[in-house]
Formats: structure tokens, sequence, C-alpha cells
């Protein structure tokens, strides 16, 4: 199938906001893991997501790769049962368990038909508690990670977007790409993995969120039988803070016949008072798919690409602001211009009234569509709890999205968004 | 989501998900069908329109056409601007997109329930009342050009997958790519657009689905009253341009720029007749068999080629038991591990059928495809855009929806016997084409590393 536009899943990556009326049931345990519960019985199904603080930040350059590889061979064998028993073991209950990962996270999530729960939640426990971190195993990961990055230097996407964010971080940990880089994945041995996973895997950077068909009591249990296998450490190494770097162009050559373009620089952090604002003037700006300005000037108005996109994506520390498009050869710098002259006319101009008016109407009128299941709830949760959001955000967020006015987002773009900071890079420039 | 044609399924059957499906359903004078499924757990609607029309039905020089006119459905009608009803529906706070398949090309909105007239009022407005103008088709054919350099032409494997398509498919439509041939991208016209509207978008040829939060009588009356009296118009009768006998196999290399190379190969393969009987047998055995191939980490293929005995990066294999268009494949792709040849990779994969038919599956591999299917039917319920998708696909492409209630037990009685009769009649050496990448360095003036790629 071909979609018209991928705007929809580019949306879900960033548009982590939401309302409602979820009765979120929050509480820590005694070693500071933070537990979410929404408890509902429409269908006999439970959703679990376990994430700790253990992405890519926590790499170094000398065995960058680590923490993904960790993340990876946490489910490929635990507490002496190998691989293929323990995935057919979740099989066989009907259960699912995936790992996910990025620059802040190292997540691992469970579906499991309620009737099977306790089965399910046994397994999960085993998983996290007791990674076997097989010597064999870790060394064909590692030739299958050094294959995949291989093959990535050769994509063109790839290789922008790996150079966008070393032109935006250089050396800071966001910098390091997340997956890792091929001579410092050849170092990492066993016990790197058992130290990391020592190390990063804390109770107190722990968040466990519970959906669906499970009492309190059961959830209680769960959370404390989860956490318990982990230890506490309050001393943990802070996540530098990321330095002005200066904005610099950079050309890299590809036989592709797109160009990829991706421009911006790092703004903003999980937190911060001005992200809703930000997020709400992106959504005019670059954000709203086909309604966006960037949309309207490179695609509808010209033709010039398939698709035309900017974000601001918060971590922990400073994340990143990008906008980003893919367009034939000898278009690129058309639209690097086009570009450019739009995102600066907004910050110097901000939304007009009409523009501002759809964009609230849009957050708000479509606010349930962000919850409408088990699973969206877990993930938006998931993130809530990671990055420590009040429990009333969700309550409070469109009540907060009327309140903007066309004046906050020009402020907060003219004090925050600052093109003479901007990076370039293209891939496979004329 | 995958084209429907490729089948890279990254889990069990995604078409089937859900019995007991609970539909409710009316036709309107005019031959529209409109069908409801009811989900009151949130408070959101979930509207898709399906038309019978897809790159299915396109002929050469004309490739691409169905999902241009996708793309030119968003410019404007009678009474409305380029754009416009994208502004209306972001402004209810909705969702909407589009995606032309080979058997279909589908509308779809997401809303707050009480929006849900708004989706009606549009897609009633824009399958009758159109506009095509030259300049808005100029602008958007050169969209559509950037999105086939983006899906295709710079991606090694979709270049694979579309000659691989050209190759088992000669004859039949399937043959040729959704997207278009650039080529033909270039000659079109808007004329063409125009052409293609006025042959398939009648109501008659169109299915409305709806799902969520709502009434199903009052979501009738409302279809009554924004679709009824459009009229209908006769569809041109379409010819079955069947596939012949592949006597022989059919081997082809491509080159592009990449580190890795990789294989695609397959046979062609039955589908499950439309009235849910014919080739049931056949094409259940073959469900199951993808199943036990490939879908989960400890899967045969991945188990043995990429775990045991590390031959392997990725690998996979894929069926569709279900098309409009009459006609599957079975595929199996991977790519090698160092110094492992895409021969070598061939004679593996072979190997993995070779070994079913001699020793076949076991009782668990069998019981954990059903434990699997029973499982997933649960956790569909969680989304009602995936039974709205079901249902719509199910019905375009020929089939009553009603066939998933019998799909379990379909499942539960294919045997180790029935699966290797399959793969002796369909899987042999004459009717196998292989597609594979020969990796080329990005810059031309580098001779690649190591030992020239053989075939």
């Amino acid at each position: 199938m071909l979609i018209k536009a991928i705007f929809i899943s580019i949306l879900f990556v960033f548009s982590n906001l939401t309302f409602a009326k979820l009765n979120i049931q929050h509480w820590e345990t005694n070693n500071g893991a933070r537990i979410y519960f929404i408890e509902n019985h429409d269908l006999p199904i439970v959703d679990i997501n376990v994430d700790f603080r253990a992405g890519s930040v926590k790499d170094n350059k000398q065995k960058n790769g680590l923490a993904s590889l960790t993340n990876h061979m946490m489910v490929l064998g635990s507490g002496g049962i190998n691989e293929e028993d323990l995935a057919n073991k979740f099989i066989d209950l009907g259960a699912q368990l995936n790992s996910s990962f990025d620059q802040d996270k190292s997540g691992f999530s469970l579906r499991t038909l309620s009737d099977k729960k306790s089965e399910a939640i046994d397994l999960l426990t085993l998983v996290l508690h007791e990674p076997d971190f097989d010597s064999d195993i870790l060394e064909r990961e590692k030739k299958r990670y050094i294959a995949s990055i291989n093959q990535s230097k050769t994509m063109p996407g790839s290789i922008a977007s790996k150079a966008f964010m070393k032109a935006l971080y250089n050396e800071h940990p966001y910098g390091l790409p997340s997956s890792g880089e091929v001579e410092a994945i050849k170092k990492i041995r066993k016990k790197d993995l058992h130290d990391f996973y020592k190390i990063h895997y804390l109770s107190n950077e722990l968040s466990i969120v519970i959906v669906g068909d499970i009492s309190r009591k059961e959830a209680e249990n769960l959370g404390n039988k989860i956490s318990l296998g982990f230890s506490e450490n309050k001393m943990t190494l802070e996540i530098p803070s990321v330095d002005y770097i200066k904005g610099q162009e950079i050309k890299i050559s590809h036989p592709a016949k797109q160009a990829h373009l991706y421009y911006g620089a790092p703004i903003i952090k999980r937190g911060d008072p001005d992200f809703l604002v930000l997020y709400l003037g992106n959504y005019i700006l670059g954000g709203g798919g086909f309604v966006s300005r960037l949309t309207q000037v490179i695609r509808e108005d010209r033709g010039l690409a398939y698709s035309v996109y900017s974000y601001f994506m918060p971590f922990i520390e400073a994340g990143p602001f990008q906008v980003a498009v893919q367009t034939k050869k000898s278009q690129v710098k058309q639209a690097k211009e086009l570009i450019q002259k739009t995102v600066a006319e907004f910050i110097q101009n901000g939304p007009t009234s009409k523009e501002l008016r759809r964009a609230k109407d849009f957050m708000i009128g479509g606010f349930p569509l962000r919850l409408d299941s088990n699973k969206k709830i877990l993930e938006y949760v998931s993130m809530m709890a990671f990055y420590k959001y009040p429990l009333d955000y969700l309550e409070t967020f469109t009540n907060k999205i009327d309140k903007i006015t066309a004046e906050e987002i020009k402020s907060a773009f003219q004090r925050r968004v600052d093109m003479s900071k901007f990076s370039t890079v293209i891939v496979g420039s004329e | 989501m995958n084209r429907i044609k490729i089948v890279f399924f990254l889990c069990l059957m995604p078409l089937f998900a859900q019995a007991g499906l609970n539909v409710q359903e009316i036709t309107l004078k005019n031959g529209m069908r409109v069908l409801v499924k009811e989900d009151h757990r949130s408070p959101v609607a979930v509207s898709m329109i399906w038309y019978r029309a897809g790159s299915l039905d396109e002929v050469n020089g004309k490739t691409g056409v169905a999902h241009l006119l996708e793309h030119m459905m968003f410019k404007g009608t009678k009474t409305t601007k380029p754009g416009e009803y994208s502004e209306i529906v972001a402004a209810a706070g909705g969702r909407e997109n589009a995606f032309t398949g080979a058997d279909y090309t589908a509308y779809f909105q997401r809303l707050e329930k009480s929006k849900l007239p708004i989706s009606m009022k549009m897609e009633a407005d824009r399958m009758q009342n159109l506009v095509i103008t030259k300049e808005e088709f100029k602008k958007e054919i050169q969209v559509v050009m950037e999105e086939r350099r983006w899906r295709t032409d710079d991606k090694p494997k979709a270049q694979v997958n579309e000659l691989f398509n050209s190759l088992i498919f000669r004859v039949h439509p399937y043959g040729r790519p959704i997207v278009g041939w650039m080529s033909d991208l270039e000659n079109m016209t808007h004329e063409d657009a125009i052409e293609w509207y006025r042959m398939w978008y009648s109501p008659s040829n169109a299915i409305l689905v709806i799902g969520g939060d709502v009434d199903a009588k009052k979501v009738f009356s409302e279809a009554k009253k924004y679709f009824a009296d459009i009229p209908a118009y006769k569809i041109a009768k379409r010819k079955p341009q069947i596939e012949p006998k592949q006597n022989g196999s059919r081997r082809a290399i491509l080159k592009a720029p990449s580190k890795l190379p990789y294989i695609q190969m397959g046979y062609p393969a039955p589908t499950l007749g439309k009235d849910g009987i014919k080739n049931k047998k056949e094409a259940f055995a073959l469900e199951v068999l993808v199943g036990i191939l490939s879908g989960t980490s400890s899967s045969r293929l991945n188990q043995n080629l990429v775990r045991n005995i590390s031959r392997a990066i990725n690998v996979g294999a894929g069926y569709n038991m279900l098309s409009r268009g009459g006609q599957s494949s079975f595929e199996m792709y991977a790519t090698p591990s160092e110094k492992v040849s895409v021969i070598d990779l061939e004679k593996y994969l072979k190997l993995e059928l070779k070994n079913i038919v001699d020793n076949g599956v076991t009782d668990a591999e069998l019981k954990r495809v059903i434990t699997s299917v029973i499982a997933g039917e649960v956790y569909q319920k969680d989304s009602v855009f995936g039974a709205v998708m079901q249902i719509g696909q199910l019905e375009t492409m020929g089939y009553s929806h009603k066939i998933v209630d019998d799909y379990i037990d379909n499942i539960k009685q294919v045997t180790s016997q029935d699966i290797q009769v399959v793969i002796k009649k369909y899987f042999h050496d004459d009717a196998l084409t292989v597609v594979t990448l020969d990796p080329q360095p990005l810059d031309k003036n580098k001779l690649p590393k190591g030992k020239p790629h053989a075939h």
C-alpha cells in the first residue's frame, strides 16, 4: 500500500501530548521504582511496560553500542533458559515480549492475555533479573550489528541523520550513533554487558506502567517483584548538559537520486516550560502534516517533495529541533532556501490568528484519539512516567493549549529558536 | 503499513485477527455498501471508504494512475479548494490519510465520534465532484515522482522487490509496481487521472466501513443522506489476466549501491477462493507454513539460519492467502552473513523447505501457530482501526468478512502432511524466481573490496 504521506507516523513520534480523564494510580516502591497503573477490565489483556534510564546517552565513545547491545541481549536468554526456549515459552502462552531502545531509555514491554498473566509476568521478571549475556550469542549479535551499521553507511537517510546528530552534539553522547560504531562494538565483551547492566539498570531509574485487566493488589505485587531485583543508587552520574556548538554546513556526496536535507539545532529538554508553546507553534510550522506551512510551501505549492516536516524532539537534556526533506538533487538548493525563509518568517511574525485557532481546534478536538486503545495509553503514560511528568498533565493539557496566545508562540520561538546556530546536512548534494 | 502484495509479515496473519466481528450492513439504492462495526470503549469513530480499484486494474503505459488519483482526491472539488478538506478534518481534531494497493484504494479519517458527518460529507463530495486541473496535476505528479524516488529508486531492497514482481508475474498485473514506472509517471496527463476517476469512482464500486463508538442505525441514515443519491454508473468488465504456468526458473541480478547483498526468492501460489472454500486446504497449509518458517524470533528460518548456523543476518518468509486478483506468491528473503554468498543462502533456504518435506513439522510448532492466532484475535480487539481495516480489505477483495469466523478452525485443521503436500506441489525449481542484489560501491570509481560477487 502506498500511504499518501508519512506525516502520521512522524506525528506520533513527537506528539506526546494529550488530555483525558485517565485514572492513573501512581506509587513508588520501597527502593524508588515509580509505578503507574491504569485499571481497565474491558478486554482480557494486560499490558506492561518497563523503562530504564539506560539509553545510548549512557554510552561512551570507546564502547559506543554497549547500551544498545545490552538492551538487545536482555531478551536472548535468561536464568539459564536458552534463547529459543525462552522465546517459545512466551509464544506458548500467547504472550508478546518486545524491547525498545532510544537515546534516553531501554524498555521492555509485555502483552499477555489476563488468564496467563502470572506465568507471563514470571517470565518477564526472569528476563529482567537474570540476563545470561551468553558469549557465543554476543559474538553472533555483534557481527549482525556490525553488518547493519556498515549497511547503514550506504543509505542516504541514515548517513544524513547520523551526520546531523554529530554536527549538533559533537562529543556529547547524543552525538553518538544509538546502535554504536564498528570498532567500538568489536571491543565489547560479556563482562561489559554485565557491568553496564549492574550500573545502569537501577530501581530508582526504573518506571513501570501497567494497563488493563489486573487488580491494584496484583499490580503492587508486580511492581515490587520487578523492582526488588534491582539495586538502588542515587549517586548515578548525571547526563551532561548540552554545550552550544557553532552551526555547520555539511555536504556529503551520494549516488542516490534524491538529496536528504536535515536542518536544525539542539533546543529543548523534557519538562521545559516553553515546550507546549513551541509544540503548538511547530504544529503550524511543520508538524501538522498536510496543513503545515512547510508542506504548503514545499509540497502543495511547488511539488518539490513527498515529505517535509519539522519537530522538537525533547530528550532528558536538550534534544533537537529539526526540519527534514528529501527531494531530487537539482531541487535541494531551492528547497533549502524555502525552508529557511519559512522558518525565519515564522520566528519573526509567529502564527496568524486563524492558524492558531485551527491548531488549537486540532489539539483539543482530537484529544480522545490519542488515548483510544490500551496500547496507546500504555505508550503515552510510559513517556509521562519515564520523564517524570506531573500526574495531572493529561487533565490540564487541553486547558493549557487553549490559553496559549500567538504572541507567546512568537516570543518562545524568538527566544529559543536561533537559526544562526542551526546546522545543515545535505547528503547527495550535486 | 506494508504494501499488500509484498507480504513482509512481521507477525502472524494480520488480516485475520478477529472473530465474531458483529458487523451490521446495508446496501444503498445505488449499490454502495455500508458496513458498521460498533465498539463503544472509546469516544472515537473510524471511517474508511474503499474503492475496488488499484494497480491491478491499470493498463500498460498508465501504471501508477490509481495511486496518482488517490493524491488528486485531496486537490479540491467543485465547491472546495485544494487542501480545504484536509484543513476541515484537522480543525475537527481528525487524522486522515489514504493508501493505494494492488487491489484497492482507500481513504480514512479518525475523528472524535460527534465529528463523523464531516467525513461522510467530504467523501460523498469527492466521490462525485472531484476537480482535476492541469495546474494541480502538474505539481502533484512531481510529488508522486519524488515519492517513487524515495520509496523505490533509492532503496536497493525495494528495487529488488520491484524486479522480482515483474519477473514472477509476466502476464498478471501484480507484476507492475503500484507506484507506477517512472516513464509512465513522466508521460501521465491530467486526462489520464480524469479517465481513471470516471471509470472507477462510482458508488456501486465503493464500500464504506465505519467503526467505533457509533450507533449503526444512525450511521445508516446519515450514509443514506450523503451517498444514496449519487448516481451509479456501469463499471467496466475486468479481464482476468491469468498468469500462465511457469516452465523453468527465472533469475535476475540487480546492481545498486549497498554494502550487503540480498536475496528474494519465491514461487507462484494459490489464494483462497472468494467463496472461502476453493483452495482452502492449500491456502491454509501455506498460511501455517509461513507461521512456522517466519514471524517470531524462534521460527525456523531465524532460529536455524540466523541463530544456529549464522548464515544470514536477517531472514523472513511471506504469503498472502487473500487477493482480489486471484493470484499469490510464497516468498523468502534474506541478507547473508559476511562471507556467505547469495547462492549458498538460496541453498540453505531451500533446505529448510526440503527438511519439512522429509521430516514434517512438529505438533509443538503447529500448536504454537494456533496459540498465536487465538491470542492475536484477542489483542486485535484493542484496535478499532484494525477491525475497520480488516473488514474493508476482505470485502473489497471480494470475500465476505464472515470468513473470519472460521479462520481459527481452518488453522487448527492443518496437518504436517498438508504442509508437505503444498511444498511438493508448488515449490519446485521450474517454478522458482530469484532476484539477488549485487552490491555496488557508493563511489563508482572504487572497485568493491574483496572477491567479486559471484552468481
